[in-house]
């Protein structure tokens, strides 16, 4: 699973980074981005919403820092 | 910069003083100085001005005049109004839908409950009834607090449909609502705020019921009489002329703002990846909330400003915290990118149309740079 590090970058630059890096992601398989930034929490499950994409849900990275697994589905 | 006079589209967060307002504020602060509870004839002066003033509010909400107090702010008509009825019933719980102002969220923190419960809203940002209704029935409840309508989305709740226990009263934070919309009636307190309307700032209303159990929660006598000390007369007269001026001039008004509303609705709705939030018919005439991804709520309110219009943002970024909007949040709604635009009175066709083409070019700009 690709997995972006976000943790210190603030909003919205997850989520930008989220959206550059899907087109590296087959169709069905996961993308994961670990952020800080207490807007990402709403705004990665809002973002697969409005892109037509499956918001898995929040895990902890080994650091305890919060990660956001997302399935693209197109 | 342009030298070009700032179009201020956040009359939400605060409406210019009206015109009425003006003349009576300058006539009162000559005549309104004295305590009106001094037998003296300057303090029957403040005494008839301030009665003047309960009248006038009274008549413009639908209430008796002795049901009417004036407060230092809206945030504190909530305070006083909620924990008053906490008080009263002797039980701390309150009840109060996830996207009220955070008086209300704060004055139900003020005195931990079990009861305490915060209700979910649909992504329109309207309240879940059903699960309001079940909460307030559960013991411990002290008070309901909804909104007459969203301060950040514009939606309006379903008050009247609210089926409440006996014995539970509710408080309506009308501060959105005043002056713009039709007001809720099944309540037994209502609160709201003047320098919403086009009064001054400093004024604030609390409104309880003949028969409701309510006390004052803060030291001091019982009543509405006095509110946290020496009444502002001058404001409070002020703050009533501005509202009968806005009533006289409601229909007019918020027709016009309701169809300006629907052009920036439309505009916005028609920008890649935005999304306009909140309800789209059943809302407030002047206000209109969207997200735009990949932008910071920062940058769009600087490029706009830089375009010449004022706006306000529930984002992060342009918050003293780094949590974004609780209201944008509980609707599930994209907290980033979030402008808020509210119309005053003023606002002209033309100028909706600039901001339109403004908005189009801030948004394009903005993610040119994010390399999108």
């Amino acid at each position: 699973m690709i997995e972006l590090d976000c943790r210190d970058l603030p909003c919205p630059r997850p989520i930008i980074e989220l959206a550059k890096a899907l087109p590296g992601v087959a169709v069905g398989d996961l993308l994961a981005v670990v952020a800080r930034d207490p807007a990402a929490r709403h705004d990665v499950p809002a973002w697969c919403r409005m892109r037509g994409q499956e918001y898995v849900g929040e895990e902890r990275a080994d650091d305890g820092a919060p990660r956001y697994v997302v399935r693209r589905l197109t | 910069m342009s030298s070009t006079p700032e179009v201020y589209l956040d009359a939400a967060s605060s409406e210019r003083l009206h015109p009425a307002a003006r003349d009576t504020l300058v006539a009162a602060l000559e005549r309104g100085y004295a305590d009106p509870r001094r037998l003296h004839r300057a303090g029957r002066d403040a005494r008839l001005l301030l009665d003047n003033a309960r009248a006038v509010v009274a008549d413009a909400l639908g209430v008796h005049p002795d049901e009417v107090g004036f407060t230092s702010s809206g945030t504190d008509a909530v305070h006083r109004g909620l924990l008053g009825l906490t008080a009263a019933t002797g039980r701390d719980g309150i009840v109060h839908s996830a996207v009220e102002h955070s008086a209300v969220l704060h004055a139900a923190a003020w005195r931990p409950s079990p009861a305490t419960t915060s209700i979910g809203v649909d992504a329109t940002g309207r309240v879940d009834l059903v699960a309001l209704a079940a909460a307030a029935a559960a013991p411990g409840v002290g008070a309901v607090a909804l909104q007459a309508a969203n301060q950040e989305v514009g939606t309006l709740q379903p008050v009247d449909e609210a089926a409440l226990p006996d014995g539970v009263p509710l408080l309506v934070d009308a501060a959105a609502a005043v002056g713009h919309v039709p007001l809720p009636r099944r309540w037994s307190v209502l609160t709201a705020s003047a320098h919403k309307w086009g009064g001054p700032a400093g004024i604030g209303v609390l409104v309880v019921r003949r028969g409701t159990r309510w006390t004052q929660p803060f030291p001091g006598d019982d009543g509405l009489e006095e509110l946290g000390g020496f009444p502002n007369v001058p404001a409070a007269l002020a703050a009533a002329a501005a509202l009968q001026a806005v009533l006289a001039e409601r229909d007019e008004v918020t027709a016009r703002q309701f169809g300006q509303v629907a052009t920036i609705r439309a505009a916005a709705a028609a920008l890649p990846d935005t999304e306009v939030v909140g309800a789209a018919e059943a809302r407030l005439p002047h206000l209109v909330t969207f997200s735009c991804l990949y932008v910071g709520g920062d940058e769009i309110v600087d490029e706009l400003a830089r375009r010449g219009f004022g706006v306000a943002s529930g984002s992060a970024c342009t918050a003293s915290t780094l949590e974004p909007s609780h209201v944008l949040a509980a609707m599930g709604a994209l907290t980033h990118g979030n402008v808020r635009v509210s119309l005053t009175r003023e606002t002209t066709d033309e100028q909706v149309a600039a901001f339109c083409a403004a908005l189009g070019e801030a948004v394009t700009a903005i993610r040119e740079r994010a390399g999108l």
